[in-house]
């Protein structure tokens, strides 16, 4: 579980978060949504640590990661795993080894058990015959479910995706949401998505938070998204006329 | 007031950077295999480049020596003594730590550019990996296993150059070897090697740090790549006057 408490970020005399508050469950999908600038990617960034926030807490399973050491920040770090809107795959390296990376670094594991461990996770994204291929070769799909073996290698406690579905097609999209969704559920990780995708909202939006002006303006989940009556949110998710009209023949 | 702020607030980056980069590897293995690679492609592959401008360079040198300095009324062997001078004293260290500085600074600065601007840079923070360690002293640490290597290949290669144009018939073989061996200072090769030590220090570091602090994209990386080529040649240069100075 992550909870964000009083959270502010603010970038010389401009606040972009003012005030986060808001849990983030273990063994659930969790939905960071909003506008381009409204400052989702900046809440995800401090909340991994790429950004030191300028108030607030920020609690690992009750452990406040924004006042920690540097020595206690690089282990808590082990336990994360990320999915980058890039992939951020390393170019120089084939997929079997940058899924093995983590382990290398981190595993006390022997090359046999380190090459085992990567390509159960391959599998576990269905990729096991890419393995020898190196990021270039690969679709941008297929680049994700690298991105995602690689970020569950080392059974990490939490999970973080930002825009995993950015540059995708739908049917993709659905692939990589159900991947993530049930690998959440498997290993019962806390996962935090950073998404503008309205399938995925729908789809495996267990917990939802909607940040607009850098306030959290609405929370919720998926079943709730349809009957809220929070008029930026409805704007927001309901933008074209298509989904206007579904929302209404939904209520 | 910002042309002094500037240059000092880079300095201090700079510096805290390589605080960052000199720290315990967390993984031996792992640091030993990227300083083979680095040792390969910054090393290496750069022995090419060093054979051809160093046989060429120091066929030009021996022909303008014998053109230009040597008259009737000075010895045969000028041509050969003035030609190892300047490979040893300059040519070898300074001249081929600032063409070093092309190819493999621009190299690093755009490697570390554009894994910064596609998030791999963020990627391996997140993981918990030092990453300015990680990346940055494996290249330092390689480029300065190497440096020797080059720098003696460059000398090397020079004087073959020196002996390829005597066969051409400029000077005589046997002139140019007497004065490639005349009053002959070991030192001279050491210290080459010694200034060549910092240059490959100053190309490493510094590359890596424009590369490391990339913001932004594609022309970013560009920019990044030849800022650190232009500040590399001007402290080499700027080097190259204090360690002659005192190793002189």
């Amino acid at each position: 579980m992550i909870e964000i408490q009083a959270l502010h970020k603010s970038f010389a005399d401009r606040e972009v978060l003012k005030g986060i508050n808001t849990v983030f469950e273990a063994g659930q999908t969790n939905l960071i949504i909003g506008q381009s600038g409204s400052g989702k990617t900046v809440l995800m960034k401090c909340i991994v640590g790429l950004f030191e926030p300028t108030s607030g807490k920020i609690l690992y399973d009750g452990r406040n990661f924004v006042g920690m050491g540097k020595k206690e920040k690089a282990l808590l770090r082990r336990e994360m795993g990320m999915i980058f809107q890039s992939a951020a795959l390393f170019d120089s390296m084939n997929v079997l080894d940058n899924v093995m990376f983590p382990l290398d670094m981190f595993s006390t594991m022997t090359l046999k058990e380190r090459q085992h461990r990567a390509q159960q996770c391959l599998d576990r994204v269905n990729l096991i015959e890419a393995q020898k291929k190196y990021p270039n070769e690969l679709s941008g799909g297929m680049q994700k479910r690298v991105a995602i073996a690689r970020a569950i290698a080392l059974n990490p406690k939490y999970l973080f995706c930002d825009e995993p579905n950015s540059g995708l097609d739908p049917k993709t999209s659905l692939v990589i949401d159900a991947l993530i969704h049930d690998i959440t559920e498997e290993f019962n990780m806390t996962t935090i998505i950073n998404t503008h995708d309205m399938n995925s909202v729908m789809g495996i939006g267990d917990s939802i938070i909607f940040i607009k002006d850098g306030r959290q303006e609405w929370t919720g989940d998926k079943t709730q998204v349809a009957s809220a009556d929070n008029q930026a949110l409805i704007d927001f998710i309901f933008a074209s006329d298509l989904l206007k009209k579904a929302r209404q023949a939904f209520i | 007031m910002s042309i002094i702020l500037t240059p000092v607030k880079t300095f201090g980056r700079y510096l805290q950077l390589m605080a960052k980069v000199f720290s315990r590897p967390e993984r031996f293995r792992m640091f030993f295999k990227q300083y083979i690679t680095e040792m390969q492609k910054l090393g290496v592959d750069s022995i090419g480049i060093v054979l051809m401008i160093s046989f060429f360079i120091g066929a030009v040198i021996c022909i303008q020596m014998k053109v230009n300095i040597q008259t009737p009324w000075m010895p045969r062997f000028t041509t050969g003594y003035t030609t190892r001078e300047i490979l040893l004293l300059e040519f070898s260290s300074s001249i081929m730590c600032l063409i070093l500085a092309g190819k493999v600074g621009s190299n690093i600065a755009s490697e570390i550019g554009t894994m910064r601007v596609t998030q791999q840079i963020d990627a391996l923070d997140i993981m918990g990996v030092n990453s300015a360690s990680f990346l940055i002293l494996p290249k330092i640490i390689g480029l300065l296993t190497m440096i020797p290597v080059l720098v003696t290949f460059s000398m090397v290669a020079g004087f073959g150059g020196a002996y390829a144009i005597s066969y051409a018939g400029i000077v005589t073989p046997d002139d140019l070897t007497y004065g490639l061996q005349h009053s002959f200072n070991q030192w001279f090769v050491w210290m080459s090697i010694i200034k060549s030590f910092f240059f490959a220090f100053i190309i490493a570091s510094v590359s890596a740090f424009y590369g490391y602090t990339v913001e932004g994209g594609s022309v970013e990386v560009g920019k990044a790549s030849t800022d650190s080529v232009v500040h590399c040649s001007m402290l080499i240069l700027f080097a190259d006057i204090f360690l002659t100075q005192i190793l002189s």
